[in-house]
């Protein structure tokens, strides 16, 4: 694997406030990388850094093969950018905005195929101050693959849009990568990590709490498996304790939580049977990444 | 070149789209010809030295704009671009700070020069105002006046914090400035101390440097000066300064 992104021990204060504390990673080309954590732990300041828009206080980085900080002009050349809080001009139209980006290139990509690729064709002629938050959305990825970017940085894509345009950008952040391009996403949102990243930092205080695969990251926790349902009237689901790979049961509200390890959807099924039960809510609860950041952290990601 | 040469079409779209600044830039020196030209008319008189009305006016009404746009104009849409996050998206691109402000210089002097133009073509057409004796000197010092206001402008950007303070400070200091820099009114008719006060001001080295040249009276050497040291010192500073964001 080739790494297109490495960062050693960077660090970044703002005064007496450390937003970034000695953070290590490595971005391999292809892959969704994931940089997940909540509002203030350090995310932004240092994808910034990345770009060469910060200089960190110490620390190395290479960004293919180059130098953020003293080669920030040839780097942006060569990576796409989204960045949180950004806008362009109110009335500037979406063709105007795009073709002006396109010259800032030296290997600018068809823009009309991409205004095409993203949505906005029939938006072309349409001020920015006129697009809905999703297709600003568009039009700000549009703007960061203008370059034919080997690497993109997406900070906090979704924020702001509803839930059906949230899904739909995530298929779009799976296309950029199909396209071969290397992707690194910033959010707060665990479940958009989840589903995405082939590979997540979890960043809390400016510090990495866990890296790896997000399956990796929630077997970890090693939470066991849970089956939740609500029983009918006259059942006692301390009967279920005796059934293989049962830890324990308990009860929250109206339903039952059985707790164990192995097939354990199996055997409560089959155990229910057994008692000509077939309670139509029966299911297995995963543990997710908002349940390895509270294990890891004592604390809500959204706190 | 390429960026800059985009960036300037684009920016001179988004002006003609921005309807406040083109009314202060080319409609409403205008405005103030037809008004105060229907009130005084053009009548040669004595106490101005044989000129009329419109005459000693028009080219203060130029002073009047190179103000309006370097103190206000041009500090507001820059403060704007930094407070929307339009500096920011810019930044992420390969951009140098230059091609974004060379970009709107570039627009500044020449919808200025348009306005310039427009007063002094409509005030000769109908007031028959006299044209000046040196147009090129006039040039000169149009450039000179412009580029050490949008210098003290983009200074006044980098200190504030808000497109709404800048609003409001961009008028606190410019309004004062034009009424007592003769800008607005022949300062002959000031008394002397306030006369006096005016020369400190920079709008009122434009209007004098302006109006010398217009009437052939030459070069004020001491305006030259003081506007470009106002333009060495706002340049320096202003790009010390400038924040992305």
């Amino acid at each position: 694997m080739e790494t297109v992104c490495q960062i050693e021990h960077l660090c970044k204060a703002y005064g007496s406030t450390i937003a970034v504390n000695d953070i290590s990673l490595d971005v391999q080309r292809g892959e969704i990388f994931g940089i997940v954590g909540p509002n203030g732990a350090g995310k932004t300041t240092m994808v910034e850094c990345v770009m060469g828009l910060r200089r960190p206080d110490t620390g190395t980085m290479r960004v293919l093969g180059l130098d953020p900080h003293r080669q920030g002009y040839e780097l942006r050349q060569r990576i796409g950018i989204q960045l949180q809080q950004a806008a362009i001009p109110d009335r500037i139209k979406v063709w105007e905005a795009i073709d002006l980006f396109a010259a800032f290139y030296q290997h600018p990509a068809d823009w009309n195929k991409l205004l095409e690729q993203w949505g906005l064709a029939d938006k072309r002629k349409a001020s920015f101050a006129s697009l809905s938050g999703g297709q600003r959305q568009r039009l700000f990825i549009a703007l960061a693959l203008i370059n034919n970017p080997e690497l993109v940085i997406l900070d906090e894509l979704t924020t702001g849009l509803d839930p059906q345009a949230r899904r739909a950008t995530w298929d779009l952040v799976r296309a950029i990568r199909e396209r071969g391009t290397t992707v690194v996403l910033v959010t707060h949102f665990m479940d958009e990590a989840e589903r995405l990243c082939d590979r997540v930092a979890i960043i809390d205080q400016g510090q990495i709490v866990a890296l790896d695969t997000p399956h990796q990251l929630v077997g970890k926790l090693a939470m066991g498996t849970r089956v939740r349902f609500t029983p009918g009237n006259g059942f006692d689901p301390v009967s279920l304790k005796d059934t293989q790979g049962v830890t324990s049961v308990s009860r929250e509200g109206s339903e039952v939580i059985v707790s164990g390890s192995g097939p354990l959807m199996a055997h409560v099924a089959a155990a229910l049977a057994d008692h000509n039960l077939a309670p139509s809510d029966l299911r297995t609860e995963q543990a997710t990444l908002e349940d390895v950041f509270l294990a890891l952290t004592g604390r809500q990601i959204r706190d | 070149m390429r960026a800059l040469f985009k960036m300037t079409w684009v920016e001179f779209k988004l002006f003609l789209r921005e309807p406040i600044g083109a009314f202060f830039t080319l409609i409403f020196p205008l405005m103030l010809l037809f008004i105060f030209g229907s009130i005084f008319g053009n009548e040669p008189s004595e106490l101005m030295g044989g000129l009329g009305s419109v005459d000693v006016s028009t080219p203060a009404y130029i002073a009047m704009i190179i103000g309006t746009v370097g103190l206000m104009s041009g500090p507001i849409s820059l403060v704007v671009y930094r407070e929307q996050g339009i500096l920011r998206r810019f930044r992420a691109a390969p951009l140098r700070p230059v091609t974004i402000i060379g970009a709107q210089v570039i627009i500044y002097f020449l919808m200025t020069l348009l306005g310039v133009v427009l007063l002094v073509v409509a005030a000769h057409l109908v007031y028959h105002v006299r044209l000046p004796e040196a147009p090129l000197a006039v040039f000169a010092a149009f450039c000179l006046s412009l580029a050490s206001f949008l210098a003290a402008g983009f200074v006044l950007a980098s200190l504030m914090p808000t497109a709404r303070t800048t609003q409001v400070v961009a008028m606190a200091i410019f309004y004062p400035m034009l009424f007592l820099s003769g800008a607005a009114g022949p300062r002959q008719i000031m008394p002397e101390t306030v006369q006096k006060v005016s020369e400190f001001l920079p709008l009122t080295h434009v209007n004098i440097l302006i109006g010398d040249l217009w009437f052939g009276e030459g070069w004020s050497l001491v305006s030259v000066a003081v506007l470009v040291g106002m333009l060495v010192i706002g340049g320096t500073v202003a790009s010390r300064t400038f924040r992305w964001e």
